[in-house]
């Protein structure tokens, strides 16, 4: 009798989840064929699982266009690689002090980092400081900095990693050995935490790939677009593309580009990289977000 | 005189004592600048990033003067707030916020839980991280992108549910972009398509936790697969429920502004649906330049927010103080 309920659920068990695997794709195979069909036949018969006719026009297209587009994808990685390190630099940096027990003012230090997990000024304060203040608006730095590049959480996600993680006595003795406290960081903590800089490194990266809102806060010029900040332009304004910003060619009129096509292949080019890599770095991903949710 | 003599011991002693403390001072501030220094960049960040904002936050009792900045312009106490209070918005955003925020975490919980307890039966392991991968992937990619796949189903006129699924079922065109009753349903399925794969991660970390003998038990007994995921799984893990529910209620007073702003395209139409606190305060900020009324709506979010956040934390320290934040 166990065998055959065993059996029933495990029957179930691989429907089920083979039906949400598929709702879970689905939108992403509308998108990639959509952006593989005839203009035409999308402006006929629209966005479609199995399309009359197939065509490259929208990728050759963007393939004329491909200064603009490598630009924004030049502005992508870009910020997601000096971000991530930059990130990763000033969040160990932090942490790793924070981690040690003899340090004065430990306990308000901590403190410093932590309120700003549960207190935020929100939009408004933060986009005077940063336009008014500090004058990012229209400068790349305007991708990096605001809001993405440290966060308190990562920071004691970290320091909770050196304290569990690095053993007292090896630190005491590199100090006894005459070791500065900048050596005893680069040549002993930071070897032995790789898991979690790769960890934190790898939600960075994604972070920062994924980011549009900084561009659509703080940028008006098209040169300094991200992919994601082209992406959400042409989403509520195809003419974007054709209208000279983008395009190069601004005499192609409006009628010679095939938007319903093109945008697709412009999220398809987006998206592109995160799907390759994804099985890759999948089990880390998982172990980031089980660690994250565990303790904060 | 034997007097003065211990008292002059006494001066000599404590002097001696404070020259001490301030050269053990001294060596103890050389021996950790380096770390005062490493520190410096991350410190001055959340300066920046964070506190400063913080005490941005006047700037909704103020009449915001470009020239003047945030901190020089004149002071105008509450009439940010009246002003606000007084239109029907703030009930809106207010009530989309919670009711969005609501449906999210229960739907969210049961899917999750659900998916969670599947991946957890399936016996082929290999299955199972597949399963789970897919489940996950959507978590993964950006609200732009997100957009563009609800676009492609939704478009009014080239929109896949326009253009074979409605006439598959007979039913007319809808103007999707337009009408707004719908975009509850939308919005919520949309959040709960991108949002489920992550609980799932977390609520199977903790279903794996389960100590196997406790299956091992029951099956002996007899105890049906669904007798023993109503009588150990969900009673074992369900810690892990509260703690993951009440650190969303904590946060129930913001939301995810691409999901409202990018998903349904910035339609004015959708407004009365889709309109929450963050969508509303970035819109009075860029598009409409109505400073106060978004800065009025911003401190009300940062300071309800902000006692949520403490209030869920307390209740979690009451039921287990190691899985609260402070």
């Amino acid at each position: 009798m166990a065998t055959t309920e065993n059996k029933v659920w495990q029957i179930a068990g691989h429907l089920i989840l083979s039906l949400i695997s598929v709702l879970c794709l689905l939108p992403f195979v509308l998108l990639i064929i959509s952006s593989f069909t005839d203009e035409q036949t999308i402006l006929q018969n629209g966005y479609s699982f199995f399309p009359e006719k197939l065509s490259l026009t929208a990728y050759s297209y963007l393939w004329n266009q491909s200064a603009e587009i490598a630009r924004a994808y030049g502005v992508t990685v870009f910020v997601t690689v000096a971000g991530t390190v930059a990130s990763l630099a000033m969040t160990s940096m932090l942490a790793y002090p924070l981690s040690r027990r003899d340090i004065p003012l430990r306990n308000p230090l901590a403190f410093f980092v932590f309120f700003t997990l549960l207190f935020n000024g929100g939009l408004v304060p933060t986009y005077l400081i940063y336009t008014q203040y500090l004058d990012i608006k229209n400068t790349i730095w305007a991708l990096i900095i605001p809001g993405l590049l440290m966060n308190g959480f990562n920071v004691l996600l970290m320091r909770t990693f050196f304290i569990t993680s690095i053993p007292v006595p090896v630190l005491e003795s590199a100090h006894i050995d005459g070791a500065s406290e900048f050596k005893t960081f680069r040549s002993i903590v930071l070897p032995l935490s790789l898991p979690i800089l790769a960890t934190i490194g790898l939600l960075q990266t994604i972070t920062y790939w994924n980011d549009w809102f900084n561009g659509l806060v703080y940028l008006t010029e098209p040169k300094l677009f991200s992919i994601q900040n082209i992406l959400n332009r042409i989403l509520t304004d195809i003419q974007f593309l054709s209208n000279g910003s983008l395009g190069s060619n601004a005499s192609q009129g409006f009628a010679a580009l095939p938007s319903s096509t093109v945008r697709m292949a412009i999220a398809v080019i987006g998206v592109l990289p995160i799907l390759v890599a994804y099985p890759f770095f999948q089990k880390y991903f998982v172990k980031g977000i089980t660690i994250g949710a565990v303790k904060g | 005189m034997a007097h003065t003599i211990r008292d002059t011991d006494t001066n000599t002693i404590a002097r001696s004592a404070r020259t001490a403390a301030s050269q053990a001072r001294k060596t103890r501030f050389k021996r950790y600048l380096p770390l005062f220094l490493m520190m410096l960049p991350g410190l001055l960040y959340l300066l920046l990033n964070n506190y400063l904002p913080m005490f941005g936050l006047v700037i909704a009792f103020k009449n915001i003067n470009f020239a003047q900045g945030i901190f020089g312009s004149d002071w105008v106490g509450m009439a940010n707030f009246e002003y606000l209070f007084k239109t029907s918005d703030a009930y809106i955003i207010t009530r989309n916020t919670l009711l969005y925020n609501g449906a999210f975490i229960i739907l969210n919980l049961v899917v999750a839980v659900a998916i969670a307890i599947l991946l957890n039966e399936i016996r082929s392991k290999l299955m199972a991280r597949f399963y789970q991968s897919i489940v996950l992937l959507p978590y993964l990619i950006s609200m732009v992108i997100v957009s563009y796949l609800v676009f492609s189903m939704l478009s009014v006129e080239t929109g896949f549910m326009n253009k074979t699924l409605l006439p598959m079922l007979g039913l007319g065109d809808i103007s999707w972009y337009s009408e707004s009753r719908f975009w509850p349903y939308i919005l919520t399925l949309v959040n709960v398509w991108k949002g489920v794969g992550f609980l799932c991660v977390v609520y199977l970390a903790a279903i794996i936790g389960i100590d196997h003998e406790y299956y091992e038990a029951a099956t002996l007994d007899g105890a049906s697969k669904w007798q023993q995921i109503r009588s150990i799984t969900l009673p074992l893990i369900s810690p892990v429920i509260t703690m993951m529910t009440l650190l969303a209620i904590g946060r129930i007073f913001y939301s995810d502004f691409g999901l409202f702003f990018q998903v349904p395209m910035d339609a004015g139409a959708l407004h009365s649906t889709t309109n929450v606190i963050d969508t509303y305060v970035y819109r009075g900020l860029m598009q409409l330049g109505d400073i106060g009324m978004s800065s009025a709506a911003g401190l009300y979010q940062s300071v309800v927010g902000f006692m949520l956040v403490i209030l869920s934390n307390y209740i979690v320290r009451t039921i287990n103080k190691d899985n609260a934040l402070f």
